[in-house]
């Protein structure tokens, strides 16, 4: 064995033969830990959160009307039928659009920030809120003649969100290739340019309701759910969460930078378009079930970051964890805060979320 | 090793690098030199197949580059590139563990293997007991250490670093090319002191305004009239406990009297 070999090898061996192995245990459980935790609290969260509102009633209660209507048993007289149809028809759709609209914010607020390497990217970058806005703002003050109901309203909202999306995209790879830089810039300008297109039209109309029903747009609300509407944005949540997750190793990387993923061998520009184009899919179903719901997608992919660290395998389950978790009880203040009163919901995230952005903010700086 | 011949990239039409090659054998450092602009970190680039050259082939254990895709291209080069920090919070086992991704599989946890590597890396660069710290709270020289551990928890036999020595204090700078040159992986290496390039590097290439000027020893590329003609300025070669060494001076300066021996022939 020449001398040049045996350095070789004592470069590659000692890695394996080491007893140190970074307290990989603790590790393990930790991220375990955290993730059965938030589950735990989601499936508790769920039917309390579903007894909760105006009218209140007991989570057993909830659990027998949930327990009959799965079963299919007929009505076995230990809860009234107004409390079974607040539960099944107004409560129960509201309560898991809430959950699935929050991780879906949330898993988006991950990718966009990995992304862009920003730490005040969120899912409204793309200006997907304020195309969805626009372009129901549009069919709200001149399709109403055409009778456009609520699904084509929801329709016209997912396809001014992804058409935003992609534009913000295009503008930011024009001539080049796209930076994240060039992202942010796009996104931002797209949107205020969207904004005062939706005020204009708000501004134009004679229509006195035109104003309120942009203002869900904007503020976002789950007061609209329903069975369909549940389902679809599942689905979608779903997808993303499971592409996201498959992702997950080169986010890590590209969260780092554009020459650290070309590094380990992976192409930056193009897994930076199939993340967007992802998440402005799923943003704009999210939006056209439940509007422009703000905070979220920017505050919770921090907490998680503090919680588990920031390797994508673990934040992307615990980051859509927490979100559903948040928006669940969000939306449970909403309703009940100034009850008979609803809240727009987007009021209730602000109002928690800012505090929460300011803790993140010194607890950043205490660290530096 | 890794064989690159006749490398040329274009920028829209325009040139940058001109039929540029090199040879880095297996187990040699090989220093990368040249003025500000002269296409190092470029040429750099391509030998990891982060650049596609318009024109020329890159080796790497006789297989073309290009060919190599993803994981396979990651666990045979290893590169610590120049990159503007993340605002992310990522600590440094995170940053070390990037290192180990192309061993896992796509949805793979980490394992023991991968955390003792990782553990073992950092130990190796003396910043084991950084682990749990913030990578952006680190000092320059800290980050430089983490990054070569990600190289070494990455297990490659090839190594491309681009001016790993910017802001490090001399000691570090010293510490770490010695470190490198200790791994007997085949190294390539961006310098911009040629002083640390003689000392720490088998060979090397000279490059200005994209293309080759010289290739070899450092006695034979750190030669006066090529550094004049490159550089613009006076170099005095000297001898130092046989480690060969250079003393600039501007061309409008009388020469510096320097007490070292000056280097024969």
């Amino acid at each position: 064995m020449t001398p040049l070999d045996s350095a070789v090898r004592a470069h590659r061996e000692p890695l394996a033969g080491s007893g140190d192995d970074l307290d990989h245990d603790r590790r393990a459980r930790h991220a375990w830990l955290w993730i059965c935790a938030l589950l735990s609290v989601l499936l508790v969260s769920v039917p309390v959160a579903v007894g909760l509102g105006p009218v209140a009633i007991e989570p057993g209660t909830v659990l027998q009307i949930l327990k009959a209507h799965l079963s299919g048993a007929a009505d076995s007289g230990a809860f009234s039928a107004s409390d079974e149809s607040i539960v099944l028809l107004l409560r129960v759709p509201r309560v898991l659009l809430g959950a699935a609209v929050g991780a879906g914010l949330a898993l988006a607020g991950v990718a966009l920030q990995a992304l862009t390497r920003n730490i005040l990217a969120e899912p409204y970058l793309l200006g997907v809120t304020s195309g969805a806005s626009t372009l129901s703002a549009a069919s709200i003050l001149f399709g109403a003649a055409a009778g456009i109901g609520t699904a084509s309203l929801a329709a016209s909202a997912f396809a001014g969100a992804l058409a935003a999306g992609i534009f913000v995209y295009l503008l930011a790879r024009i001539g080049s290739e796209m930076t994240s830089t060039r992202l942010v810039l796009a996104g931002v300008s797209v949107g205020y340019v969207l904004h005062a297109l939706t005020s204009l039209l708000i501004f134009a109309s004679d229509d006195p309701n035109a104003g309120r029903s942009v203002l869900f747009w904007t503020l976002g609300s789950l007061a609209q759910a329903t069975g369909q509407s549940v389902m679809i944005t599942w689905v979608v949540v779903l997808g993303t969460a499971t592409l996201l997750a498959y992702w997950s190793r080169p986010l890590d990387a590209l969260a780092i930078g554009d020459g650290t993923a070309q590094a380990l061998g992976i192409a930056p520009a193009k897994l930076r378009a199939s993340v967007m184009v992802v998440t402005a899919v799923c943003v704009g179903a999210l939006v056209a079930s439940s509007g422009g719901i703000g905070f979220v997608g920017l505050v919770i992919p921090h907490v998680a970051r503090l919680c588990v660290g920031s390797t994508h395998r673990i934040l992307i389950p615990v980051a859509a964890l927490l979100g559903a978790v948040f928006l669940v009880w969000a939306d449970v203040l909403a309703r009940t805060a100034m009850a008979p009163q609803e809240l727009p919901l987007g009021i209730v995230t602000a109002l928690l979320g800012a505090p929460l952005l300011f803790a993140l903010v010194r607890k950043l700086n205490a660290a530096q | 090793m890794i064989t690159a011949t006749d490398i040329s990239v274009g920028y829209g039409g325009k040139l940058v690098i001109e039929s540029a090659g090199l040879q880095a054998g297996s187990g040699e450092v090989v220093g990368l030199i040249g003025p500000n602009g002269s296409g190092k970190s470029t040429l750099l680039r391509t030998l990891y197949a982060a650049l596609k050259p318009t024109a020329g082939l890159v080796l790497v254990d006789e297989r073309p580059v290009t060919e190599l895709r993803g994981n396979e291209l990651a666990r045979r080069i290893a590169v610590v590139a120049q990159e503007t920090p993340t605002e992310l919070p990522v600590s440094v086992a995170e940053m070390v563990l990037l290192g180990r991704a192309p061993h896992r599989k796509a949805l793979a946890a980490m394992s023991r293997e991968d955390h003792r590597a990782v553990a073992s890396a950092l130990a190796r660069v003396g910043a084991r007991h950084l682990a749990d710290r913030r990578y952006s709270t680190l000092s320059g020289g800290e980050k430089q250490r983490v990054l070569v551990a990600r190289t070494l928890a990455q297990q490659a036999e090839h190594l491309l670093l681009d001016e790993p020595t910017n802001h490090l204090d001399i000691r570090y700078q010293h510490e770490l090319l010695r470190m490198v040159g200790e791994l007997g992986t085949t190294t390539v290496v961006v310098l911009h002191d040629l002083n640390l390039a003689a000392r720490y590097c088998s060979k090397l290439v000279l490059l200005a305004n994209g293309g080759i000027i010289a290739a070899g020893t450092p006695h034979q590329v750190l030669a006066p009239e090529l550094l004049l003609q490159v550089y613009g300025i006076h170099a005095q070669p000297v001898l130092v406990d046989g480690i060969l060494q250079l003393v600039f001076s501007l061309a409008d300066e009388p020469e510096l009297q320097h007490s070292g021996s000056p280097v024969p022939g």
